[in-house]
């Protein structure tokens, strides 16, 4: 098989290579478990080829000059990494029953459940992170002028992905079913409601009817858990296969000195 | 960006890429302690601010003043500036997605090859604008009531009585916002002229007791409020007999 590069890794990181003379005999048992890991990550690689996409993803370069504005893409990506794993735990004690259920699970989650509490309230701030790390996100891309050539694509992706986020927000806000929940959404509803054209169907798909009714809350709770996270996680997918094939962009300012030999050449 | 424009700033980029730094470990490094620092931010706002839980969900009740996320509250600041119905879809849904249709087409009609944001001017200054407007309007609508509000000057003589007589008038404020009177008359600024007559002056024009009788027993269209609770009805009748 042929040999992959070595990854580079830091200098004092790297294995010590070994010693002549060292691991030359018998294959003892403790070399066997001490080339488990390796074995496995063979085996698999053996079988998927997924080694080359690895190292496709991880091993590409970013540009000179990337500073602390290139983090806020997977800054949010963790947001929602971290929105996702609350969300199951809450969903575990949810019922989506707006005569009273509903009120009642989270009321148990933030009074009675271990850690309930603290749980619940990093899905609800975490909210307030991710749309504000989005919203940065996009001012970082939008003043750098990363949408443009090559990279339209990823901006209209990322349109989509904001306008997924704010609906993230708007859906999860009914679900504790208080009354800042029930009235707020509503107003959001009836709000949508006006819009031209399309605006009365959506109003009455997110509703399942014209009124506020019984399914209004366990359609919110299907979105909010099901459709959208899944639409999201898709196409942070897309962005990121986008992000990895076309490279990042380099800071605007920056302009790229003229390769060393060529300058000889020149001269 | 033409053909020229589109390969040169192809070949300028792989030259700057070629001499940037593997993305695994440098990039990684810094995406990772940024990402502690988010999980931080979370953690902290989840111990410092809590969850909060209201009380339960109540279809029936019309006292309560609703309230969106903050991050909607340029949208509903909106919603509480443009009182006329007829522009009120304008402003609430055909601002936003006219908002999102120009997001979405940015990177279509802005071709220009230039990156540096001191040398696109109208870009740099309309992201500014825009962010600047949208923080105004998130900060006005955080301090601001609700979109069934009425906002006007108490009257002097209402303030210097002070005590039960200012909280009865701001009781029959809140009353008269939520029993839907806007949607036929209109007091100051707020609420459609029309069909009923202006409540601006109504106290200066019917005493206590006339005001009564036309809330118990109105002339069509205007419904009958006699079924409110006496206490709010009373704050109605309170407060539009000190609009003078
Ligand atoms: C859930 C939301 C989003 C996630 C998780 C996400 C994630 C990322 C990540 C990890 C990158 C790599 C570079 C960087 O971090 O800056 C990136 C790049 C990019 N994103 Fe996003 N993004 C999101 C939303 C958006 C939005 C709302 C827009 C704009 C409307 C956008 C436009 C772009 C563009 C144009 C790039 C290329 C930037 C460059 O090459 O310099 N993204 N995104």
């Amino acid at each position: 098989m042929p040999k992959l590069p070595a990854p580079p890794v830091p200098a004092p990181l790297k294995a010590p290579p070994a010693r002549p003379g060292e691991g030359n005999g018998k294959v003892a048992p403790v070399d066997h478990g001490r080339n488990a890991g390796v074995a496995v990550v063979d085996w698999v690689d053996e079988r998927t080829s997924l080694s080359g996409g690895a190292r496709w993803l991880m091993f590409r370069k970013v540009p000179k000059g990337t500073n602390w504005f290139y983090t806020l893409g997977s800054a949010t990506m963790f947001a929602f990494l971290s929105q996702a794993v609350t969300g199951v735990f809450l969903a575990m004690y949810y019922r989506p029953d707006p005569s009273g259920g509903a009120y009642e699970s989270i009321r148990h989650v933030t009074n009675e459940v271990f850690l309930g509490q603290f749980v619940r309230g990093m899905h609800k701030w975490g909210s307030s992170v991710m749309v504000i790390l989005v919203f940065l996100h996009m001012g970082r891309t939008f003043f750098f002028g990363a949408y443009k050539y090559p990279r339209e694509l990823n901006w209209v992706i990322g349109v989509v992905l904001l306008i997924l986020t704010m609906l993230m927000s708007f859906t999860g806000y009914l679900l504790p079913f208080d009354q800042r929940a029930y009235w707020a959404t509503i107003v959001g509803t009836n709000i949508n409601g006006t819009g031209p054209l399309l605006g009365p169907y959506l109003s009455d798909f997110l509703r399942a009817g014209p009124e506020f009714g019984a399914t209004t809350l366990s359609r919110f709770y299907a979105i909010h858990m099901l459709l959208v996270p899944g639409a999201i996680a898709a196409l942070i997918g897309a962005h990121l296969y986008l992000v990895t094939k076309l490279g990042t962009t380099a800071p605007p300012w920056l302009k790229a000195e003229k390769d060393p030999e060529l300058r000889k050449a020149e001269a | 960006m033409n053909q020229r424009e589109k390969e040169e700033y192809l070949r300028e980029y792989g030259i700057l890429k070629s001499q940037g730094k593997p993305f695994f470990p440098y990039a990684v490094a810094k995406d990772a302690a940024m990402a502690c620092v988010v999980m931080a931010c979370i953690i902290t706002m989840s111990l410092v601010l809590g969850a909060e839980l209201g009380s339960k969900a109540n279809p029936t009740t019309t006292t309560y003043v609703p309230r969106p996320e903050w991050y909607f509250f340029f949208l509903f600041e909106v919603l509480r500036v443009v009182k006329p119905p007829s522009l009120v879809p304008l402003a609430t849904i055909g601002v936003p997605t006219l908002g999102m249709i120009l997001l979405f087409l940015l990177p279509f009609y802005d071709r220009s090859p230039e990156r540096r944001p001191e040398r696109r001017p109208i870009a740099t200054i309309t992201g500014i604008v825009v962010i600047a407007a949208m923080a105004f309007l998130t900060y006005s609508g955080a301090n601001a009531g609700s979109p069934t509000a009425i906002e006007m000057a108490t009257p002097p003589a209402v303030l210097k009585a002070g005590g039960t007589t200012l909280a009865t008038y701001e009781a029959g404020k809140l009353a008269v916002a939520q029993t839907g009177c806007l949607a036929c008359h209109k007091i100051g600024e707020n609420g459609n002229d029309g069909p009923g007559p202006q409540l601006t002056h109504i106290g200066a024009r019917l005493p206590r007791q006339g005001i009564a009788r036309t809330l118990v027993n109105p002339t069509a269209p205007m419904p009958s409020f006699r079924n409110l609770p006496p206490q709010k009805f009373n704050a109605v009748v309170e407060f539009l007999s000190q609009l003078k």
